[in-house]
């Protein structure tokens, strides 16, 4: 099966004093017929790499494959086939939703009709209200329809859903799983690992500019070695808890201490949880909070860089 | 719905944005009308032109001012000397007279009368001959040749006349630069510019339509200025419609491909518009809009001709105020087309697409 995406060895350094290296060499490849994640903190690189992808920016060095062409050579084909929504555009706010569709359906050859694409994004009632009348859910749909408009075979959303509430949240997933459905190719970057898990069959954890892991996200939270998170908390100094007598406790894989909260990674929390308890009770230790969940995408971030993937500068080295 | 090509496309959501903003349509249409009306009444051609002089209080300084009230231009005021002296240095009179008793620069013939005025002051120099000739007349001087004074005012030829098709000129040069240039560095802070990039959209569509919106805008501005001036001061064409619309066209060309050029680099609208401005303002000085440009030094005059605002007016002005015809102005033409052509080749050839 031919790929839709391939890149190799992309590197690109931004020139200043110093120069910021974004990108360090990143090799990733995705189906046709693929939803792929590129997941990461703040400054990872993501909208880098995607905007290179996008035939918007050149990298430094590497190669950048679309569709099976090159963007040297056949940068207008490439586009014609392609639908973008970048990080950060501000459509005309005077315009109405059906007038910037007509105008980007404009520049395509073929493409759909702009109230069919007003219809996949669910904005017909908006269809004659000014961009600026628009939530932010609205105006983010709408910049997906202007990608869609072109009727392309893959879409690169760079974070669809930063800032937007949970249900508007919900509706762009439909919107894109529904692309999904018609068998064509979605690169999404995102740092919301929910967003990750539901919509993509693969992903690629980005950091520092590099791919720190890669794979689907059952994979990835397989690979942590237990499937079950314990979160808890003590109202008394950390020291007083026996490191190794937690960690002696059977199926527990791995303990993570940050400064408000214990983390465990366990196997069958119905085996840890009582034991952890009496630990507690012999040493009259009161919890002040207990949480057990499924392990999940941000647990592989936290467990393969020891940060969580919404802290303030986590792109940096720490 | 409709599909459009891409520049049709690009102009109807200029267009569309632009008359949603009506102050935005305020100051492109009105303001250039509202400086016609400002400017052409305040120098409206009066009919006698009058001069205030101040008398200094002092012998004869009576009978100075009986013998100028015979002059119904002069208006003579008496006053005290340090009042005068205060009036003369704040601009507020331009000419003092004192009688008699005065040394003179020369003691052996002492004058009769000193003038005080400052000669560089517009209208001094007048009212000191005026006043003079009243008094030596008074005093007994015969004219020794008869004169006529014929007033000239042949339609066409009154300083509103001189005045519009030079803020005709002006109105497409600031709407030029700003309708362009101020929307180009507007779409490239948005992320619009880059995200039109992602599309097949080709560059050349997207110029050309930024440039057919513009030249539409101007329309209703180059009519409306036309048919103010024609109602409120009888300013007329006098040389062919065809010919106006012709200089016209070119000139928002002309300011069109400068407002490219100017935003085809910058990144903040503080960088457009302090450029634009530093385009501006030595045309709005330079080009003649407000006085001819042959008060400047003959030396600078040939510079001055390869600006590209001064032949607009000089065009505009041949044909509406001398009814030339198109062919005597090509050089004229040949300097519009050179300030087209060229910038328009340069903001290509440096245009900041994708960030
Ligand atoms: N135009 C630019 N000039 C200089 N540095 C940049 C530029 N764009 C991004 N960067 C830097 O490159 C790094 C990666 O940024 P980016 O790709 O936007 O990350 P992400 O999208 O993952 O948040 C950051 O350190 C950012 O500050
Ligand atoms: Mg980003």
């Amino acid at each position: 099966m031919p790929s839709a995406i391939r890149c190799t060895n992309l590197f690109k350094t931004y020139p200043g004093k110093p120069p910021v290296e974004a990108v360090r060499g990143i090799n990733f490849e995705v189906n046709v017929g693929e939803c792929y994640g590129v997941l990461g903190p703040n400054g990872a690189g993501k909208t880098t790499t995607i905007e290179i992808l996008e035939g918007l920016s050149p990298p430094t060095s590497g190669e950048a494959e679309v569709l099976s062409m090159s963007w040297a050579k056949d940068a207008n084909a490439i586009r014609e086939r392609i639908g973008v929504s970048l990080q950060e555009t501000q459509l005309s706010d005077r315009l109405s939703v059906g007038e910037t569709l007509q105008l980007f359906r404009s520049f395509y050859r073929s493409g759909v009709d702009p109230d069919e694409a007003i219809a996949r994004v669910s904005l017909q009632e908006k269809k004659n209200a000014w961009v600026k009348t628009l939530s932010g859910g609205q105006k983010q749909r709408l910049a997906v329809a202007t990608a869609l408009v072109g009727d392309p075979e893959l879409i690169f959303l760079d974070e669809p859903t930063t800032g937007l509430d949970p249900s508007s949240r919900r509706e762009l997933w439909e919107i894109i799983e529904a692309f999904k459905r018609e068998g064509k190719t979605v690169l999404l970057t995102t740092h919301y690992m929910e967003e990750a898990e539901r919509l993509c069959d693969r992903v690629a954890i980005f950091d520092s500019g590099k791919i720190i892991a890669e794979g689907s996200p059952a994979e990835l939270i397989r690979s942590l070695g237990a499937e079950h998170v314990i979160e808890f908390s003590i109202d008394q100094n950390h020291e007083i808890m026996d490191d190794e007598l937690i960690r002696s406790i059977p199926t527990v894989d791995r303990l993570d201490k940050s400064d408000s909260q214990f983390r465990l990674t366990v196997g069958q929390p119905h085996v840890v949880l009582p034991q952890l308890i009496q630990q507690l009770a012999d040493k009259g230790i009161s919890l002040s909070s207990l949480t057990t969940r499924h392990a999940s995408l941000e647990d592989v971030f936290v467990s393969l860089t020891g940060r969580h993937l919404d802290d303030e500068n986590a792109g940096k080295a720490p | 719905m409709k599909h459009h090509h891409p520049i049709l496309a690009i102009t109807l959501a200029r267009l569309r944005e632009f008359v949603r903003r009506p102050e935005a349509v305020f100051w492109v249409y009105f303001f250039p009308v509202l400086m016609v009306i400002v400017l052409g009444v305040a120098f409206r051609n009066q009919k006698v032109e009058t001069f205030d002089v101040d008398v200094i209080n002092g012998a004869d300084a009576a009978s100075i001012v009986e013998n100028l009230k015979l002059e119904t231009r002069i208006k003579p005021h008496l006053r005290d000397e340090d009042e005068s002296r205060e009036r003369l240095r704040t601009g507020k009179t331009t000419l003092a007279i004192s009688g008699g008793k005065s040394d003179g620069n020369d003691a052996s013939s002492p004058a009769d009368v000193e003038y005080l005025f400052d000669p560089a002051r517009p209208g001094s120099l007048a009212a000191r001959n005026l006043v003079d000739a009243q008094l030596q007349k008074s005093a007994g001087r015969t004219d020794v040749i008869k004169s006529n004074d014929v007033v000239y005012s042949e339609p066409g030829g009154t300083y509103v006349d001189f005045l519009v098709p030079g803020l005709l000129a002006m109105g497409l040069m600031g709407g030029g630069l700003w309708g362009v240039g101020y929307a180009i560095v507007d779409l490239r802070i948005r992320k619009l510019l880059k995200r039109f990039m992602a599309t097949p959209m080709r560059r050349t569509h997207f110029l050309f339509g930024m440039m057919t919106s513009r030249l539409i805008f101007m329309i209703p501005q180059i009519f409306v200025l036309l048919v103010v001036s024609y109602l409120l001061f009888g300013v007329k064409i006098y040389g062919n419609w065809f010919s106006v619309a012709l200089v016209v066209l070119v000139g928002a060309i002309e300011f069109a491909a400068i407002g490219l050029l100017v935003a085809s680099r910058a990144q903040t609208l503080e960088t457009a518009s302090g450029l634009m401005n530093l385009v501006m303002l030595p045309m709005w000085t330079l080009s003649g809009i407000f006085f001819s440009y042959e008060r400047f030094p003959e030396l600078v005059q040939p510079v001055i001709k390869l600006l590209p605002l001064t032949p607009v007016i000089d065009a505009l002005r041949a044909i509406m105020m001398d009814g030339k015809s198109i062919t005597t102005l090509g050089p004229e033409f040949a300097v519009m087309i050179t300030w087209s052509v060229i910038p328009f080749m340069i903001a290509l050839a440096i245009f900041r697409w994708n960030d």
